[in-house]
């Protein structure tokens, strides 16, 4: 929103103040202001009233005339026009020579033939308006030479508020309100809005009107005839134009006036249309055209303007098209009213179409403005129009009423909330220059929140010192630590495993942490030809790309993979990510929060890659929590799963996840020529498992023992399941030194190492745990080689 | 029998002199040392001496034996002289020049500095508490002031799933869980609440170089008797000079979020022109950074704590635009683009 700073000085006198800083202590205390500060008419000077004298058609051009103009400095000045609206005894806006019009000094210059010493000026030339249709038409009464900027606002100071600081402000959505911000901030009065009394008019027939729905909180009237003007008065147009909007009949200028004043939208109907208003819904959709002739939609919870039952306008989005004022419109209907928030803010959405009105609405604005808007209307109308005449009586029906919003509190709250020292005398005045009625005991307060900040804004006590600290300037704070008990902060323990696993995986294996999104990518999945499994789905997707909730981090991790082919030979990514295991019995997400890794090779056989991610792992549980991993073969459930290898990873008896290998399709379709092993993890069931902590043993100063045994056995399992059953204390570590197979098959060598704390061991306590170990494993056909 | 010494010296002389090999050497010492070496054997043809003889002549060996004992030592001593020489000589010289194989791990830039600004914040005694990624509508929204209809709710253009839970679009669907747990040893033993909470939220966008759907946040709070604005401004302050390991200058202007108030927008100086203005800060000297605020009443209330009794401060730092910001990423996307030429260049720099 454009806010001009001579606007704002109708109702706040900022004489002798630094305009730039009070803008910047705004911003700073109300709301933001954009960066870029628009110096209206600083770029012109040395445009002055003249009068046309003359007026030559031009030999051998249509278009232009040669010109003999009075600028009031004692002679004729000719000039060569362009302008089709040229004519003898009008005045205009002209740039003599030496004059500036942005980055153009104005000199004699030949045009077609002739010599011209100056330019005769549009509202555009001079930035005041967008029409550059024809010269200036001015006033006759206004002496030739006089400054153009002495006739007009031209020179002022505008500024843009981001429309987003505002949403929280009705009241700052007109200038008035941000008169009232200046006011606070500059330690000056609020000056009165100017109106007429409506009173006056009591004795005049009300207008039909009656409200027939909730959504509608307050709709205020007047009727008015003999309107005989139909243009707006320059300064106002100029104010319009440099806050964005532009000129276009006296009426329409004024509800744009009144909106951009007061904040309130206002909107003008012919009275012949509005016989019987009604502000209602109707039960069936129907389309409904606007002013600006589109069609819209309007289904049965659009708040709708009616006449009787023939809409009008849709209730604070935009007025219809056949209760326009016209031409030979004699009576206009003024609205000034206030609706439900949501309502509006939900229809504008529903009929796309956002405008300032709603904009406004959408807001909560002050029910209690609507007459005042109308009174000021009325004020402003009769100035510029004194033939115009009210024909009905102030028509005002309120259907709801915000509460009055009392809060109390003394300065202690004040004190507790802000940590520094405001004195009461501060608050009581800061208070004041808002608008709130503050009665005060010593240091106790009692404060009435004034209707255009207790729609929504200002509540509770909380509210208050935000109005009181903002004025005060958090700039102006005396800052200091807090005061509060020491103690001890553990780190949880999923956090301190998470940043460990992450560590080991970058430091120890090189491996490279990425991140993907928590969805199926149903198109890479399609490419690679992996399954989009159903899952929970996003309900508002916009892109059926990202639907659904990812399962496992797996799919995703083959998709980076597949990026990632001219990498390197062999590399390997993770990621700690969420995933949903469909949902829980009370239909609330399953979410896990998984350990996804995925190795890529080009030099290592499956096998020993597999081996690779097997020990990776390993060392993340020995590291992590001293113990051991083992697993156990499962079904594939999934489509990129290979069917073989396929197997479930257990630590300290919790199934944590899963390693295997990827499908060979799904392989083959991410690169023919390399293998991908991949493993996930439940993080979280991981760092729970209890720590088996270090349990120090002094080494032994008698001689260890080591006893090699070669078994043909295919799995490594059932022997170290004999020698675990063995329970025996003098087994201190137990490694396969070699596997072999040959065509009497697999064979594999483990060397047992054997110590005593406290003597030597004897040959015979050796040999009879390996006769045991043996004698087991021979009851399961498994014999010693050779 | 002393020509015989004198031969087998002459002969021991010269196969000592031409020896080239501690193994020869140790051959040459068995020969001539040995048990059944040729000194020793010398000593075994002295039956037939008379007893004067067998004196003098064993006198003789004996000389011989210490005399040969010793050139051997010496002559080992040389050998191995020599051979380290040799060794030290032939050790090829490597080439330095080479490029190192550098090959290493990389973490995501996110890790990074999210783990920065927990260092920061443990260090000044807050909990790092992780929370989940999908939502309800009350954590998400109702705890925080957020009722439904508020404008709020449209602002942030949230990912409803079908199960009628969300994507969380914000950090602070956290905090009411936060004080419900700490809230015991706030009311008890007057605890206050501290902690972070680091998380991925969704934001139903559609995605370019400085719009992502998915992204980083960190929010923090602190709750308990008497902390007030003044500690909030000074905590922001000393906070963001330990991110950006300067002194920052802050300046807090007013904000509107429903689950604080006062809320805040806070500036810090430009990092880039340290305040003078440049294309950065959009030639105002200063960068929008974090919201925050006094906790709103409602939203203490809803975490089980009074607000009459109680104050705290919240704040949120988009961990993705710290992490832009410190590792001058242009592009947003690049963050979850699981490519690694990009992402492999993020090592522990902290």
């Amino acid at each position: 929103m454009f806010l001009s700073m001579n606007w704002i000085s109708d109702y706040v006198d900022l004489s002798g103040l630094d305009r730039l800083k009070l803008i910047s202590q705004f911003s700073l205390s109300t709301a933001e202001v954009e960066n870029e500060i628009f110096f209206k008419g600083s770029n012109i000077s040395g445009i002055v009233v003249a009068e046309i004298m003359s007026v030559e058609n031009h030999p051998k051009s249509e278009k232009l005339h040669l010109l003999k103009v009075d600028a009031g400095d004692g002679k004729l000045t000719d000039v060569v026009c362009g302008a089709p609206n040229v004519r003898v005894g009008m005045k205009t806006a002209f740039a003599k020579v030496g004059a500036k019009i942005g980055e153009i000094t104005i000199a004699p210059r030949p045009l077609a033939g002739f010599d011209s010493f100056g330019m005769c000026c549009s509202e555009k030339e001079i930035g005041i308006s967008d029409d550059n249709s024809g010269i200036m038409d001015l006033p006759t009464d206004i002496a030739n030479g006089t400054d153009i900027k002495d006739v007009y606002e031209i020179d002022d100071i505008v500024f843009e508020v981001d429309n987003k600081s505002l949403t929280n402000r009705p009241d700052l959505w007109g200038h008035y309100g941000i008169a009232r911000e200046f006011a606070a901030l500059a330690g000056r009065p609020l000056k009165p809005l100017e109106t007429v009394d409506l009173s006056a008019y009591n004795n005049l027939p009300k207008v039909d009107m009656k409200i027939e729905d909730a959504n509608c909180q307050r709709y205020s009237c007047l009727q008015f005839e003999n309107i005989s003007k139909s243009v707006s008065p320059m300064n106002m147009r100029i104010r319009l134009f440099y806050c964005g909007m532009r000129g276009i009949n006296l009426l329409t200028d004024l509800t744009n006036y009144l909106m951009l004043e007061m904040g309130q939208p206002m909107h003008a109907f012919d009275s012949r249309k509005v016989e019987k208003i009604r502000i209602k819904r109707f039960a069936e959709p129907m389309t409904f055209t606007t002013l600006d002739g589109v069609d819209r939609k309007i289904d049965e919870n659009t708040l709708m303007i009616c006449n009787d039952n023939t809409p009008v306008a849709i209730a604070g989005i935009m007025g219809g098209l056949d209760s326009e004022i016209v031409e030979d419109t004699t009576t206009l209907t003024l609205e000034s009213a206030t609706f439900d928030a949501v309502s509006i803010r939900k229809s504008s959405v529903r009929l796309a179409h956002r405008t300032d009105a709603s904009m406004r609405y959408e807001k909560c604005l002050d029910p209690e403005m609507t007459v005042t808007a109308i009174a000021r209307f009325v004020k402003l109308l009769k100035d510029i129009d004194g033939g115009v005449t009210v024909v009905s009586s102030l028509t005002d029906e309120q259907a709801f009423k915000y509460d009055t919003i009392n809060i109390n509190f003394d300065k202690s709250f004040v004190d507790r909330y802000t940590g520094i020292d405001i004195s009461s005398d501060t608050i009581e005045k800061t208070l004041n220059s808002l608008g709130f009625g503050v009665k005060r005991d010593n240091d106790s307060f009692d404060v009435v929140v004034p209707s255009w900040r207790a729609t929504k804004d200002v509540t509770i006590k909380a509210d208050i010192i935000e109005e009181i600290t903002r004025i005060y300037g958090y700039d102006n704070f005396d800052i200091h630590t807090t005061k509060a008990p020491l103690y001890p902060v553990r780190d949880a323990v999923e956090k301190s495993v998470e940043d460990r696993v992450k560590d080991i995986l970058v430091k120890r294996f090189s491996l490279h942490e990425l991140h993907s999104y928590i969805w199926n990518y149903y198109d890479e999945f399609k490419a690679l030809g992996i399954e989009s499994e159903d899952n929970v789905k996003i309900l508002n997707a916009s892109n059926p790309n990202i639907e659904t909730i990812r399962k496992t981090i797996i799919p995703t991790q083959l998709c980076q993979i597949k990026t990632n082919t001219g990498y390197g030979a062999d590399f390997g990514i993770f990621e700690v990510g969420r995933v949903v295991e469909g949902l829980d019995e009370n239909g609330m997400c399953d979410e896990h929060k998984k350990l996804a890794v995925t190795l890529y090779s080009k030099t290592l056989s499956p096998e020993k890659l597999y081996f690779k991610l097997v020990n990776m792992l390993s060392s993340l549980a020995d590291d992590i929590n001293h113990e051991a991993l083992s697993f156990k073969a499962k079904e594939a459930t999934h489509s990129f799963q290979h069917p073989v290898n396929l197997n479930a990873i257990y630590c300290g008896g919790e199934e944590i996840g899963e390693i295997g290998m990827i499908h060979p399709v799904i392989a083959k379709n991410i690169d023919k020529k390399s293998n991908i092993v991949y493993a996930e993890i439940d993080i979280i069931k991981f760092s729970q498992i209890a720590n088996a902590g270090i349990s120090y043993e002094a080494p032994s100063r008698f001689p260890e023992m080591e006893i090699d045994l070669t078994f043909v056995c295919d799995t490594f399992a059932p022997i170290k399941a004999a020698i675990d059953a063995q329970n025996c204390a003098l087994i201190k570590k137990v490694t396969v030194t070699d596997t072999y197979a040959d065509e009497n098959g697999k064979s594999i060598t483990v060397r047992i190492l054997f110590s005593h704390p406290e003597r030597t061991l004897t040959g015979e306590e050796v040999k009879t745990q390996t006769d045991a170990v043996i004698e087991t494993l021979k009851k399961q056909n498994i014999s010693l080689k050779g | 029998m002393n020509d015989k010494i004198a031969s087998l010296k002459s002969q021991f002389e010269e196969q000592l002199a031409n020896v080239l090999e501690t193994a020869q050497l140790e051959e040459i010492r068995v020969a001539y040392l040995g048990k059944k070496g040729s000194i020793t054997d010398l000593l075994k043809g002295m039956k037939d001496l008379s007893n004067e003889e067998k004196k003098t002549f064993g006198q003789h060996v004996n000389m011989f034996k210490a005399e040969a004992t010793e050139k051997i030592g010496a002559k080992m001593k040389e050998l191995k002289e020599l051979q380290i020489k040799k060794e030290i000589e032939s050790m090829p010289v490597f080439d330095v020049s080479m490029p190192a194989d550098t090959a290493r791990g990389s973490y995501h830039p996110i890790t990074l500095v999210q783990r920065e600004c927990e260092r920061i914040f443990k260090s000044m005694g807050f909990h790092v508490e992780d929370y989940s990624e999908i939502v309800t509508d009350y954590e998400c929204f109702e705890s925080l002031n957020i009722p439904k209809h508020h404008p709020a709710r449209d602002m942030q253009d949230t990912y409803y799933l079908d199960n009628g839970q969300l994507l969380k679009t914000q950090t602070s669907a956290a905090q009411n869980a936060i004080y419900k747990k700490y809230k015991d040893d706030l009311i008890n033993k007057n605890i206050p609440i501290k902690a972070v909470f680091p998380g991925r939220c969704f934001r139903n966008e559609a995605t370019d170089a400085c719009h992502e759907n998915t992204f980083f946040q960190m929010e923090g709070v602190m709750v308990g008797k008497d902390i007030n604005i003044s500690n909030l401004i000074f905590f922001m302050k000393t906070m963001l000079s330990e991110v950006f390991q300067r002194d920052i200058k802050v300046r807090l202007r007013p904000g509107f979020f429903p689950f604080v108030e006062p809320g805040f927008e806070l500036d810090i100086n430009c990092l880039i022109c340290g305040g003078e203005g440049c294309s950065s800060c959009k030639h105002s000297g200063w960068l929008e950074l974090c919201p925050c605020g006094m906790i709103h009443p409602e939203v203490l209330k809803a975490g089980g704590i009074d607000p009459e009794e109680y104050t705290g401060f919240a704040f949120g730092l988009g961990l993705t635009r710290l992490a832009m910001m410190k590792y001058g990423i242009k592009d947003l996307r690049d963050l979850n683009s699981g490519n690694l030429k990009a992402m492999d260049q993020f090592t522990d720099d902290m």
